[in-house]
């Protein structure tokens, strides 16, 4: 059994451990995104916002989905998160009405000294109308219009600033969140997207953590509808018999916020597809 | 007999699974996964031990090992970890087998396997069964 350990260890295979640990952001960024370009040399780094279809273990559900995406099963949805949009003329509460700003999120606002979201500005800004909020954060009409949003943002590269103490310390605690183990299964969600990235559990293909979240909202199939991030962030601390948290919440919200942080520089996709 | 063990932990360490028919053990052959009426009524240690890994609330160990019959069963195994062959022959120790089952971190800090004992994930007697299984692959 030592050998074999030994063998795993000197393959490389567990050196994931080592990209969690650094003094700051940059110096972070800079590892996590070099682990993933040796790990995967033959993707270009613009494909990983693609997901699990970037990754060499998908070549056959990578010609599916390229098929699947000539006529995306998201369309309609989009089409209500317009429509959405326009009767409650969202774009008066946001810069450049909206457009080309969505790379810029999450972001940590002093003022209200927390993490914000494009969900969380969407019902800003519903209320600010007059409106009463939306409630559902993980899928629906919030899924719609955020995918809307962001789909005026799609192609702009992803672009995080970490500017003060308190923004630091929000990623510090996405940080540790990412890297801990939890629920009754012990897996952090290092373990299967840095370690695990593009080997099968069960019947499906794990993608690598660069690259998560700009692809999203999504429509996964597995849910036949668009969903949140957070939604997908649920799922995966259920899978490992861990109680998930709510959409939305601070715990989620940073924990996106370091994961957004380490894509920068990819393009936004969203909406996008996934199994 | 040595000497093939050590081929197919080779060939297992590369990731790919090849079962020579000398692994299939009597008790459970090709094709053969237990199915569910099975899995209730059987007395049989290794059979029981069977269920017990292919049920996604115990063991789900196709989650990450592929292993003998997994396939003609339906199941779609993981590649997480190594195949699961010749168990007896790689794992001669049986104390240290259940010692691993029991809390693989022991082994690896960083191991990507669940600790299956220390986080009451199966029961004592669970886990005894599942090393009768897994010495039968
Ligand atoms: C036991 C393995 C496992 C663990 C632990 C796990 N995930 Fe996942 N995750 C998956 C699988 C499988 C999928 C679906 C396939 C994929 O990766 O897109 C997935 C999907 C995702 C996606 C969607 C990717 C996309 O492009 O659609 C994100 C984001 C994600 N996980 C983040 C996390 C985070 C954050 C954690 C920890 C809180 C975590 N995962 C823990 C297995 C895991
Ligand atoms: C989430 C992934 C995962 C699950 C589920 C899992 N294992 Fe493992 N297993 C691994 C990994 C990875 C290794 C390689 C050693 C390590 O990393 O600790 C391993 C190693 C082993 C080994 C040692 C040896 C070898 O080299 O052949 C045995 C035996 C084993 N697992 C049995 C099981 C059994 C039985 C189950 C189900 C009850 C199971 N595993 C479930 C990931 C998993």
């Amino acid at each position: 059994m030592k050998s074999l350990l030994i063998t795993l260890t000197a393959m490389g295979i567990l050196v994931g451990a080592s990209i969690g640990v650094h003094a700051d952001p940059a110096q972070d960024l800079q590892a996590f995104q070099d682990f993933f370009r040796n790990k995967f040399p033959d993707v270009p780094f613009d494909e990983f916002s693609n997901g699990l279809f970037a990754l060499p273990a998908a070549k056959e559900q990578r010609a599916q989905w390229e098929q699947v995406m000539k006529l995306p099963p998201y369309e309609f949805a989009l089409e209500r998160g317009q429509a959405f949009w326009e009767e409650n003329n969202l774009a008066s509460c946001f810069k450049n009405a909206g457009r080309n700003i969505a790379q810029r999120y999450p972001y940590w606002d002093e003022r209200t000294n927390m993490v914000r979201t494009i969900e969380l500005d969407i019902n800003e800004c519903l209320k600010r109308k007059g409106q009463s909020p939306i409630e559902n954060m993980k899928n629906g009409t919030m899924a719609e219009v955020a995918a809307y949003m962001k789909s005026l943002s799609r192609g702009q590269r992803v672009q995080i600033s970490i500017s003060t103490p308190a923004a630091r310390d929000a990623y510090e605690e996405g940080r540790a969140f990412f890297w801990a183990r939890r629920g009754q299964l012990n897996l952090s969600c290092a373990t299967c997207h840095v370690d695990n990235a593009g080997k099968r559990l069960g019947g499906k293909i794990v993608s690598a953590a660069l690259g998560h979240g700009v692809g999203y909202p999504a429509y996964r199939s597995e849910w036949s509808e668009l969903g949140t991030l957070h939604w997908r962030y649920a799922a995966c601390n259920l899978q490992v018999r861990a109680a998930p948290f709510k959409a939305q919440s601070r715990q989620y919200r940073r924990l996106q916020y370091y994961q957004t942080y380490l894509q920068q520089g990819l393009p936004l996709t969203a909406p996008s597809q996934r199994p | 007999m040595h000497k093939t063990a050590a081929a197919v932990l080779a060939i297992s360490t590369l990731g790919i699974l090849l079962v020579t028919p000398a692994f299939i053990p009597a008790t459970q052959a090709a094709g053969e996964m237990p199915d569910k009426k099975t899995c209730g009524t059987t007395k049989n240690p290794v059979v029981s031990g069977g269920c017990l890994a292919t049920d996604k609330a115990k063991g789900n160990c196709m989650a990450c090992h592929n292993f003998d019959s997994l396939a003609q069963a339906g199941l779609e195994a993981g590649d997480i970890g190594p195949p699961l062959v010749a168990m007896k022959v790689r794992f001669p120790d049986k104390k240290k087998l259940r010692d691993f089952m029991w809390d693989a971190a022991k082994f690896n800090p960083n191991s990507s396997m669940p600790p299956y004992g220390r986080h009451d994930i199966l029961t004592e007697k669970e886990i005894d069964l599942l090393l009768e299984w897994l010495y039968s692959l």
